[in-house]
């Protein structure tokens, strides 16, 4: 492929014989003592505009997992006879991922969203159901497929304990046979995007959760992987480093085309960045859409916030449930479909002076409890 | 390959920097390590003192079997630590880590954790071996020297196979690795003295199915010019050691049979 | 008192259920009981002159001792290195309990679940079941056998005020080997685990009967094979408690001292 005007790559996409060919790098190459320009490695191709990236059909995985009982006598039974319980943990998951989409996956403690990530990964074999990722199939084409993804496991961390960052990522250069000019760009843009200028020549046990954080990340994107899965990427963060990871997945998203499968239990990050959201429960997908899809499913209410000039003691308002009232302050409950927004004020504001109101949706966090409390998960 | 080896020295630099951070207690486990396994040798010096010779051997030809033998051990433990701490890795998840890199299973485990420490080991046989040599006023040609440097690094093959052996239990149970040490330290302990003192079941077994004989006494007997007691063929010295490399490769098939079945099972 | 008390059981009951390891380590020490037991077959096979022990002495006494290995400082308690090395030991110091004994207990729990759990077996197998050739002798007389329980106890107790100094020495060194590694070697020798103190050359003894190793093993099965008669237990069972006395005054000085030093690592 010859290209002549070379500015417009760098990490963008580009239109080759109608399909989009993300992430390509410019590089200068050394053969033979000439300078070569215009060498292009190109990561990846998309087969076509319209295929998934990510074919998850009829999952099912079960564990068995031996019985443990307390006390001395259970225990010396123990010795001779071992008992087994069975756990479904996946129970026919199916969907699909298209190029460049950011999914949250969600759902309550031991529904099988790390099952999944492990099938996902080629961690784990499942019992039945078809995986593709990237046309590969991940527990069969390992080493092949492990190239595409890039994993970040909150509560695990992948570096090297002892050493400084910088080391970590020398030798997963070497790991993963980066070349050297594409190592150096990726890093000094991951380096500036999440700020690890300062850290890179510390141990990594020294680190704080956030910095170490970080750094995993950058770790894990390293050689460019099409596809992330982050599982609890923002557990114990503070705020500040919350925000950043968030805004960096954002514009990674966004800028390189990079599909990431979000597992978190932190909903202010589902809601910052995914617009399509899968929730599982006991082993399978309830819902896959969007987070008002979900808001709907459990209750298309909304909450209007009023203050108004004098104290309240009392308040009732026709279509609106009063949830709480403080001092100036209260917060009414109301369902769009019974009573606009619009008629809902002008029914407050013949009654009494408003001094300033918002209206908002309820917590996302209260939504989702909602939504496991109806789905019994 | 070559990408192979790079990333094996690499890893091996890598492994040693992290253990130089520990200066002072490198240098003293290096001693420490020294100092017990050379207690193993006292305990035979201890036995030859009191009863000058065992079933027609001397001290220093059994000198010449343990040198030979601890030498072997010692590289395998440096090398193969990975292997030896893979239950470890199976527990905190590790392995997971391992399995999302694009490079092969052994060559990522094998690269862990170089051992430098067991240099001490390494040493003390070493000493052994020449002091053997020395003592048995044996001429030391160019061929003996080839053939004791093939049975050693047999003896490393055959030892490292054992720690894959032992890597594999761990996916089925992490409690039951201490049985591996009968055939590792163990199969040292065995290896110090010739196989003829041993009833012939036992010696079998050290033949047959974990051929320590193979790269310990048979090539032992080219280097003694001895006949050998069991009537081998003469040619055996020479390629007894590469059951050693046959042992390896088969616990390695093994090693992928495990890994299957973790990939079903789950951690 | 009741604190300490609940503390062993529950550790105690923690160890007991290790069954798989505690078949592996039945395997593993008869194996390597098996093979010392036949390498000094050959020996005492190969010499005609009179040994301080007889031969069917020296295999009770190698029996006995693997039998009882579990009972041997040989180790620490993985779980307080653990603490040590993750700086959690500072929670243990927010617990009403004095860390020396509290270890302590742990101590006499790790040497007694694991014991208990491989000596019976060994015992029984190695009593009755080998050929005579190899197996292991009854008590020389039912006082033997009362003054050899009683020795036993002692060198328990011995053991364990090792097993904390073990302990306590962690807190000096978070990645320090050396002492880990050093300790069982010293232990396993004059003790008499490698080869039965008797072996030893003359010059030898006097200095192998005044270290407290030898209260570990060797004393004990100069009792049970009545070497020494049941009257003269006295000197020895004071050798012991002397040895133990001075060691676990030595651990509390120590323990005080090493706390001070505790750094807490990580963010």
């Amino acid at each position: 492929m010859v290209i002549n005007d070379s500015s417009i790559f760098n990490g963008s996409k580009v239109n080759y014989k109608d399909k989009t060919i993300n992430n390509c790098f410019m590089l200068q190459r050394t053969a033979r003592g000439e300078t070569i320009n215009n060498c292009f490695v190109l990561q990846r191709t998309a087969r076509g505009n319209n295929m998934s990236q990510i074919i998850v059909e009829n999952l099912v995985k079960t564990f068995q997992v031996a019985k443990r009982k307390s006390g001395l006598w259970n225990a010396t039974k123990g010795l001779i006879h071992r008992e087994y319980n069975t756990v479904n943990a996946l129970e026919g998951v199916s969907f699909k991922l298209d190029a460049g989409e950011l999914v949250g996956y969600i759902g309550p403690n031991g529904a099988g969203k790390s099952t999944t990530v492990k099938v996902l990964s080629g961690i784990l074999v499942p019992n039945s159901g078809r995986c593709e990722v990237l046309g590969n199939v991940p527990w069969k084409n390992r080493i092949s497929h492990v190239k595409n993804i890039g994993v970040v496991f909150g509560q695990r961390s992948q570096l090297w304990w002892d050493l400084p960052v910088i080391d970590s990522f020398e030798l997963l250069k070497d790991i993963y046979n980066i070349p050297e000019i594409q190592y150096k760009t990726t890093k000094d843009e991951l380096v500036e995007r999440l700020s690890l200028q300062q850290i890179l020549e510390v141990p990594v046990r020294q680190l704080s959760l956030g910095q170490r954080m970080r750094c995993e990340i950058s770790a894990s994107l390293l050689h460019t992987p099409p596809i992330l899965f982050l599982d609890e990427p923002t557990i114990g963060l503070d705020a500040v480093s919350k925000l950043a990871v968030r805004e960096f997945i954002k514009e990674l998203n966004k800028k390189h085309g990079t599909t990431v499968i979000l597992t978190t239990h932190d909903m202010d990050d589902i809601e910052a960045l995914c617009s399509r959201v899968m929730v599982i429960g006991k082993g399978q997908i309830l819902l896959d859409g969007t987070i008002n899809e979900i808001r709907n499913t459990v209750s298309k209410e909304r909450r209007l916030i009023i203050d108004l000039e004098q104290q309240i003691t009392e308040i009732s308002i026709e279509e609106a449930k009063v949830v709480k009232v403080e001092g100036n302050r209260a917060y009414l409950d109301f369902n769009p479909d019974k009573i606009t927004p619009a008629q809902l004020i002008w029914n407050i504001s013949s009654k009494y002076k408003i001094k300033d109101l918002f209206i908002e949706n309820p917590p996302i966090d209260e939504v989702i409890a909602k939504f496991y409390g109806e789905f019994k998960i | 390959m070559k990408n192979a080896i790079k990333l094996y020295l690499r890893y091996i630099s890598v492994s040693i920097q992290s253990q130089m951070q520990y200066k002072a207690s490198f240098i003293m486990m290096a001693i420490a390590h020294f100092a017990i396994t050379f207690i193993d040798f006292i305990g035979v010096w201890v036995l030859f003192d009191r009863f000058g010779a065992i079933k027609g051997w001397n001290l220093p030809e059994i000198a010449l079997f343990y040198g030979m033998i601890h030498m072997a051990f010692a590289i395998a433990e440096a090398g193969a630590r990975g292997f030896d701490t893979f239950d470890s890795k199976v527990r905190t998840g590790e392995f997971d880590r391992i399995l999302l890199r694009p490079r092969s299973l052994v060559l990522q485990i094998i690269g862990q954790e170089f051992q430098l420490m067991r240099i001490g080991r390494f040493t003390q046989g070493f000493i052994v071996l020449c002091w053997a040599m020395w003592s048995l006023n044996n001429s030391l040609s160019f061929i003996k020297v080839m053939l004791i440097i093939i049975s050693i690094l047999g003896g490393t093959f055959l030892f490292i196979g054992l720690f894959v052996l032992q890597a594999t239990l761990s996916f089925w149970s992490v409690q039951s690795l201490e049985v591996v040490n009968m055939v590792t330290y163990g199969g040292v302990e065995i290896a110090q003295f010739p196989v003829t003192i041993y009833d012939s079941w036992f010696r079998k077994f050290f033949i047959f199915v974990v051929p320590l004989a193979c790269v310990n006494y048979f090539p032992a007997m080219g280097i003694l010019n001895k006949t050998d007691p069991l009537n081998s063929p003469a040619w055996l010295p020479w390629v007894s050691p590469i059951i050693g490399i046959v042992f390896f490769i088969l616990a390695l098939q093994v090693f992928k049979f495990g890994v299957r079945h973790y990939k079903s099972t789950g951690s | 008192m009741r604190a300490y008390i609940s503390i062993v059981k529950l550790r105690f009951m923690l160890l007991i259920q290790y069954r798989v390891a505690a078949i592996a380590g039945i395997c593993t020490q008869f194996l390597f009981g098996f093979v010392r037991v036949m390498v000094i077959a050959a020996f005492y096979a190969s010499s005609t002159a009179i040994q301080p022990m007889s031969y069917g002495q020296t295999v009770t006494y190698i029996w006995i001792s693997q039998a009882f290995l579990g009972m041997l400082p040989w180790n620490g308690d993985s779980e307080i290195q653990e603490m040590i090395s993750s700086g959690n030991v500072a929670y243990e110091l927010c617990r009403p309990l004095d860390l020396y004994n509290h270890w302590f207990c742990r101590a006499f729990a790790q040497r007694t679940a694991p014991t208990l759990l491989r000596a019976i077996p060994l015992f029984i197998v190695t009593l009755f079941f080998l050929p005579e050739k190899y197996s292991m002798q009854p008590p020389n007389s039912l006082a033997s056998f009362g003054a050899w329980i009683l020795v036993t106890i002692g060198a328990l107790m011995l053991s364990c005020a090792i097993t904390n100094l073990f302990n306590i020495s962690m807190l000096w060194t978070i990645s320090g080997d050396g002492i880990k590694r050093l300790l069982p070697a010293v232990v396993m020798i004059f003790s008499g685990m490698t080869v039965p103190l008797p072996l030893f050359p003359t010059w030898m003894q006097p200095i192998l009967r005044i270290l407290p190793f030898s209260g570990l093993v060797d004393t004990p099965m100069r009792f049970y094979l009545g070497n020494i008669k049941p009257s003269s237990i006295v000197p020895f069972l004071f050798h012991q408690f002397i040895w133990t006395f001075v060691l676990i005054l030595y651990g509390k000085w120590l323990i005080s001292r090493g706390l001070k030093r505790v750094e807490v690592q990580g963010g």
